[in-house]
Order: structure tokens, then C-alpha cells, then sequence
């Protein structure tokens, strides 16, 4: 498993890039429904759209679109590929 | 096996009531990949609508028949697993674990299908009895997407069937797919998942001491995992249907 340079969770991406999923920080309920939507360690996902004030992002997981609170995001720990910091576009 | 009366019965636990010569079938699937319109195509308006018992979530049942065997279809909420707790979850499960279909048909959405496959293989955990039907294999084709059955099929080792239910595609095969599951003309051994080393050790120990429990329709490693999972609302329905069966057994 790859470790991440920096600790970033979903809620950190920027529209339009990709990462891979690192752990799911969740216990309980939310976890269990989060790997059964395909979200499990290992998986790519891309932030594709976000909301007027920013909760809940829609990410592109396995071919599907699947909108998080970034609340439970920030719970999920990603090791991003082509990591953009927002502040610098 | 269970007796054919005490499968009546358990049925009309879930509000089925069927002839005894009919077959039944339990139609599962993620939400949106078309399982209504499957439901439909196989049963036209032969259709009883109503709800589960005791529970405010829709259950439709429908007939057809096939070579001469009647079926009842019933359609189950739509779900991504059988392991969280949502009540429609709950129903799904309890119903492939204890209404003793003769066949489950998982429906999967050919344009998204890796993510389908999760309820296709825990459905497969439990029985043995699956027949997998890749739907919307004309949106799939707009898409450009291809899908390799031989390879799923021979992956799975279960029926799988293609089938664009909204034209009608697919659905002779998929009878007769359901009809040998139902009719047993063609057990299948689905394959299982594999967990890492500590988990199939754990699940070893605990079928050993499972082996109690005699009640042949419960799949004993199914059961381990859960106990491993350690799933309260899971639990609770296992011990409900031992209750049940054990409470036949006395007063027979």
C-alpha cells in the first residue's frame, strides 16, 4: 500500500483530479455502505463536480457518480495522482 | 432439506403465498439497473402488488410459467449489499436466506458492472441457486462497452444472461436459465470469495463448532462470516429462523 507525502482526504480534491483511496477513517453503517458503493482501498476515484457551497462533492467511482458530505469525506484518506492545490490555480 | 410444508410456511412468513407446485423466484439487484422492467417482461400484468409484512416497503409478486412449471417472481427492494441495515437490505437478505427461493436472479447493470458484482457475490455466499442477468445490454452497446459473459460466466461459475429487458432481449434465455436453477437440472457451485488467511482459519473453527446447528438450508459458512462480522440486525434474523424452525420440529 502506498503511503501518501502528504495527508489528504476526498474533501481535498480539486474538480477534476484523481486519486486513490487510501483507508476509510469510518466505522460502522457509513463504512460498510461506503465500500459496498465500490469505494474500498486501492480504488481510483476523480472528483468530477461540486456543489454551489461546496457539500456534497460528486466523485466518479468504477463508472459511476456517487455524491459524499464532506463531512464524511474528510474521513476518507486519498494519495492523489495529480495533486493541484487549489490556492495555487 | 426443510420439508415441503414447513417451506409453505415460511413463505407466508413473508407474505408469499404460492401453490406447492410453483416455483419461487427472488429477483435482486442494485437500485436503477432495471429490475422493475425485467420484473414486467417476465410477468406482463399477472402482477400482486402490496407490502411486506409488517413493514412499510413495497413487495410485488408476479406469475409465469415456463416449459410447463409455474413461477412466482417476487421482487425484492432494490439494494448495493445485503450487509448493512437499511430495512430494504434486511428484507432482501432475510428473504434469499429464509424464504427458500428456488432460484435468486441478480440483475446487474452491464454499463456499470464492477460495482453490481458486490451484490452478485454475496447473494452467491448464501445460495447456490443464482441465475446473473446483465441488463441493459442496449445502453451498454451505446455506450461502446463490451461484455465478455463466457469470461464472467466461467469466472462466477453460475448462469449468466445477457439481456436488454426494455426491448424484450434476452428474456426466452433467461427462463430457461431460472427454470434449470429452479428445477435443480444444473446445480451450480458458485465461487466463493476467499478472505485473507486469519479470517478462513476463524471461519474454519467456527463451521466446526456451527456443525450443531442442523438446519441444512443455513450455509454454515455464511453463517461464520457474520458471526465474524458481528452484524446485530444479521443476528437477530439468524436466531429468529432458528427459533422458527426449531419451534416446527418440536410440535411435529
Amino acid at each position: 500500500m502506498e503511503t501518501s507525502p502528504v495527508s489528504l482526504s476526498l474533501a481535498d480534491l480539486s474538480i477534476g483530479s484523481a486519486a486513490r483511496i487510501v483507508s476509510l477513517e469510518l466505522g460502522g453503517l457509513l463504512r460498510r455502505r461506503i465500500l459496498d458503493l465500490g469505494m474500498v482501498p486501492g480504488t481510483q476515484v476523480r472528483c468530477v463536480r461540486k456543489s454551489p457551497s461546496g457539500d456534497p462533492i460528486a466523485f466518479q467511482v468504477r463508472g459511476c457518480i456517487i455524491a459524499l458530505r464532506t463531512e464524511d469525506l474528510k474521513n476518507i484518506k486519498v494519495f492523489p495522482f495529480n495533486y493541484v492545490r487549489e490556492a495555487a490555480r | 432439506m426443510i420439508e415441503g410444508i414447513n417451506k409453505q410456511v415460511f413463505r407466508e412468513y413473508f407474505g408469499i403465498r404460492v401453490k406447492p407446485e410453483q416455483l419461487v423466484v427472488a429477483l435482486a439487484g442494485n437500485p436503477n439497473v432495471g429490475k422493475s422492467t425485467v420484473f414486467n417482461v417476465l410477468t406482463g400484468l399477472r402482477q400482486h402488488t402490496g407490502n411486506w409484512p409488517g413493514k412499510t416497503v413495497d413487495n410485488a409478486q408476479g406469475v409465469f410459467s415456463h416449459r410447463n412449471a409455474s413461477f412466482v417472481l417476487v421482487d425484492l427492494p432494490g439494494t448495493y449489499s445485503l450487509l448493512s441495515h437499511t430495512i430494504e437490505e434486511q428484507i432482501a437478505r432475510d428473504f434469499i436466506c429464509f424464504g427458500h427461493p428456488d432460484a435468486t436472479l441478480v440483475v446487474l447493470d452491464a454499463t456499470c458492472l464492477e460495482r453490481n458484482l458486490n451484490l452478485a457475490l454475496q447473494v452467491m455466499e448464501i445460495t447456490p441457486n443464482i441465475v446473473v442477468c446483465v441488463n441493459l445490454m442496449d445502453e451498454a452497446r451505446k455506450k461502446k462497452i463490451s461484455i465478455d459473459l463466457a469470461a464472467l460466466e466461467a469466472e462466477l461459475q453460475v448462469p449468466v444472461v445477457a439481456t436488454a429487458a426494455r426491448i424484450g432481449e434476452g428474456i426466452q434465455e433467461l427462463k430457461e436459465a431460472l427454470w434449470k436453477v429452479a428445477t435443480q437440472s444444473a446445480p451450480a457451485t458458485p465461487k466463493q470469495v476467499t478472505y485473507s488467511p486469519e479470517v478462513e482459519r476463524a471461519v474454519q473453527e467456527l463451521c466446526a463448532i456451527l456443525s450443531f446447528i442442523a438446519e441444512p438450508a443455513l450455509n454454515k459458512r455464511w453463517l461464520a462470516l457474520r458471526l465474524l462480522d458481528g452484524n446485530p440486525s444479521i443476528l437477530a434474523s439468524i436466531s429468529d429462523y432458528l427459533d422458527l424452525v426449531s419451534g416446527w420440529r418440536e410440535t411435529a
